[in-house]
């Protein structure tokens, strides 16, 4: 499954959404404070929980890239 | 159009959007080294696997047209645009698959055109090359102009910085990375649309009372149109007769001319997805790449489509479009709503989409949701971009310019073309402009120059007999007999001109797409017919020099598949795909 010189794409991909991930959910948790939460949508903190599965499946493919790897 | 921006982005917002570009120019970095050959460069080496070549297969389609394009067409249409996917993708992406990846890839061609060319005759390649390059052009640069205009809308972003800067990142990785860079990327920005727009489905349908709720709203509204109750909510139901559906189309045009002829002209001859497939590590997983795209492509509709249909539940009741609606209207040169002759607003649909992410995203969301529709427009220049630079150089600089030259001059080439295609979109994108919506502007082109080549290609594949004069006539009687449909009839309410009518009006559509579905009908059927009588009166060309690019001339693709669990192997993934497929347009009847 190794890429042209050993880039496999899920490497990137697991690093971009683990940070993305690792940002919104920090924000959700310690900034956010639904102060600028749309009224449409009020009462949920989208940040965090998105933030938290964006991470979760970003550590999964820096995992599956690792494990292909060796 | 000035005035406020729509909204204003916190730091984080900016923080994602700069993380997210470092990647994308990381990523470009990273496969430097790996550009040796023109191969590495404009087919990434053939060597990818198929999932990654199946993701960029749908996500070079799922440039600006797309997303926002179906947002404005759900909130137009309802559930019935989902036909653009489950009739008008699906069963050509499988048909590729299974029938013509195999002369595509399996041929020495490295471009669309340059099958043309080992089929039929150089006139027939360069006029197809000739008609893609500039189609390349010109949908990169609408994407671009969009880009821009909806930036400068929601955030006041200059017009000129945006489509600058985002061509600046699209040349570099581009130029560093080639084809592999372009895919690395639209395999990244599938998961981004995928992860940006879930959540704002969620939490649309949260905001209107979830699924039940939704439907009551649209029913409400489909009445206050004038249509039946279910107009939105049903993609089939309405489609006996085009005054009873929002679409203005009776089945057969629509099965025909989107689901047959635009669809098939598309996904089977386009080289821009073509070329995603020809980069697979093999046969097979050529063969599979449009099979395993078809599975997100097939859901797609729940992602990009609902929510123009959520804002279209969200703006009735909401002063239907006079400032306190999700979509908002449509302002004429005064600056004040356009009105249509029933009283009603003007709806923008473009803005569906984009209000939604506003509207319902809190700072973070947003900057995620944003970045994912800057990477999908960034991503519709760069596949665009990838395909003209190939074929540019393969079938147009090496055929007519240059050839004979050393490999390194090609690669050379390639990234020159690069460069050129980028300065020539960015003219195009400050052409673009003037349409209501993207889709049926994109639509109308496509009828024109690709309605007939799908004709041309499946009597090249599939009739032996078929000739290199006839095909090329072929072609050119097919997109004069666009030009000619199209001159001669007008959608409803349109005056003579870019909408046609320009050689008198003999027949009026009840819709545009109507009439984009119609010229494509008779565009095909022209070029199938001319074909095939130039055919009878031209000579073949000899059997054992069509080995390998016509079906009853080529050796079948050995056994030996069944040694492969049913998801490798392409004939079974297919009946999977079209299972569900039909499973879909019978769940939403």
């Amino acid at each position: 499954m190794s890429a042209p010189e050993g880039l496999d794409i899920r490497a990137p991909i697991g690093g971009l959404f683990t940070v993305l991930g690792g940002m919104l959910a920090g924000y959700g948790l310690f900034a956010s404070g639904r102060s600028g939460s749309p009224q449409l949508t009020s009462g949920a903190n989208v940040n965090l929980w998105w933030g938290l599965v964006m991470l979760v499946f970003g550590i999964a493919l820096l995992f599956m890239a690792r494990a292909s790897r060796s | 159009m000035e005035g406020n921006p729509i909204t204003q982005l916190a730091a984080i917002d900016y923080a994602i959007m700069a993380v997210y570009f470092v990647t994308v120019l990381g990523v470009g970095m990273a496969l430097k080294r790996a550009m040796r050959t023109s191969t590495d460069f404009f087919l990434a080496g053939k060597a990818l696997p198929a999932w990654v070549t199946g993701l960029a297969f749908i996500s070079a389609n799922l440039g600006a047209q797309e997303v926002i394009g179906m947002g404005a067409s759900g909130a137009k249409y309802g559930i019935a645009t989902s036909h653009f996917y489950w009739v008008g993708a699906i069963p050509a992406m499988v048909f590729v698959g299974l029938f013509m990846m195999p002369f595509y890839y399996g041929s020495r061609a490295r471009s669309v055109p340059e099958y043309l060319k080992l089929r039929f005759d150089e006139k027939t390649r360069t006029l197809n090359a000739a008609t893609f390059a500039v189609m390349t052009i010109f949908s990169s640069g609408i994407s671009m102009y969009a880009m821009g205009k909806l930036f400068h809308l929601l955030l006041g972003w200059s017009f000129n910085t945006s489509v600058l800067a985002s061509a600046a990142i699209v040349l570099a990785y581009i130029t560093l990375g080639g084809l592999t860079s372009a895919i690395y990327n639209e395999v990244l920005q599938f998961f981004l649309i995928v992860f940006g727009f879930a959540p704002l489905v969620f939490l649309g349908l949260r905001s209107v009372g979830g699924w039940g709720g939704l439907i009551t709203k649209l029913n409400a509204a489909a009445v206050s149109n004038g249509l039946p109750a279910d107009a939105y909510t049903n993609a089939w139901r309405g489609l006996s007769n085009s005054a009873n559906n929002p679409i203005g189309v009776e089945w057969f045009g629509l099965v025909m001319g989107l689901g047959f002829v635009l669809s098939f002209g598309y996904w089977c001859t386009d080289f821009l997805v073509v070329q995603r497939a020809m980069a697979a590590d093999s046969m097979r997983a050529a063969r599979r790449t449009p099979l395993i795209a078809a599975f997100p492509k097939m859901f797609f509709p729940f992602l990009v489509i609902l929510p123009g249909m959520i804002a279209l539940a969200l703006t009735l009741g909401h002063g239907a479009g006079m400032g306190g609606g999700m979509i908002p209207a449509k302002l004429g040169a005064t600056g004040a709503p356009l009105i249509d002759t029933a009283g009603r607003a003007v709806l923008d649909y473009d803005l569906a989409t984009p209000m939604m992410l506003v509207k319902l995203f809190p700072s973070g969301m947003l900057g995620l949701g944003l970045t994912a529709l800057l990477a999908s427009f960034m991503s519709g220049m760069a596949g665009n971009v990838t395909a003209f630079n190939t074929v540019w150089t393969y079938d147009l600089y090496q055929s007519h310019i240059r050839s004979g030259e050393s490999d390194e001059h090609y690669l050379r080439m390639g990234r020159v073309a690069t460069v050129g295609g980028i300065l020539l979109s960015i003219a195009a994108a400050y052409v673009a402009g003037s349409f209501n919506n993207i889709m049926d502007l994109l639509q109308l082109v496509f009828a024109f120059v690709n309605a007939p080549l799908f004709a041309t290609f499946a009597l090249g594949m599939f009739w032996k007999r078929t000739t290199g004069h006839a095909a090329f006539t072929g072609l050119l009687a097919g997109t004069i007999g666009a030009a000619v449909h199209h001159g001669l009839t007008l959608p409803m309410g349109a005056s003579a001109g870019v909408k046609g009518g320009y050689f008198g009006v003999i027949h009026v559509y009840r819709s545009e797409l109507a009439q984009t579905f119609w010229t494509a009908i008779v565009a095909w059927t022209t070029c199938f017919v001319v074909t095939i009588l130039v055919s009878l009166r031209t000579r073949p060309r000899e059997e054992r020099e069509l080995e390998g690019l016509v079906y009853s001339l080529t050796p079948k693709p050995k056994g030996g598949e069944e040694d492969f669990p049913w998801y490798r192997r392409p004939v079974s993934l297919a009946m999977v795909v079209m299972v569900l497929v039909i499973g879909l347009n019978l769940f939403f009847l």
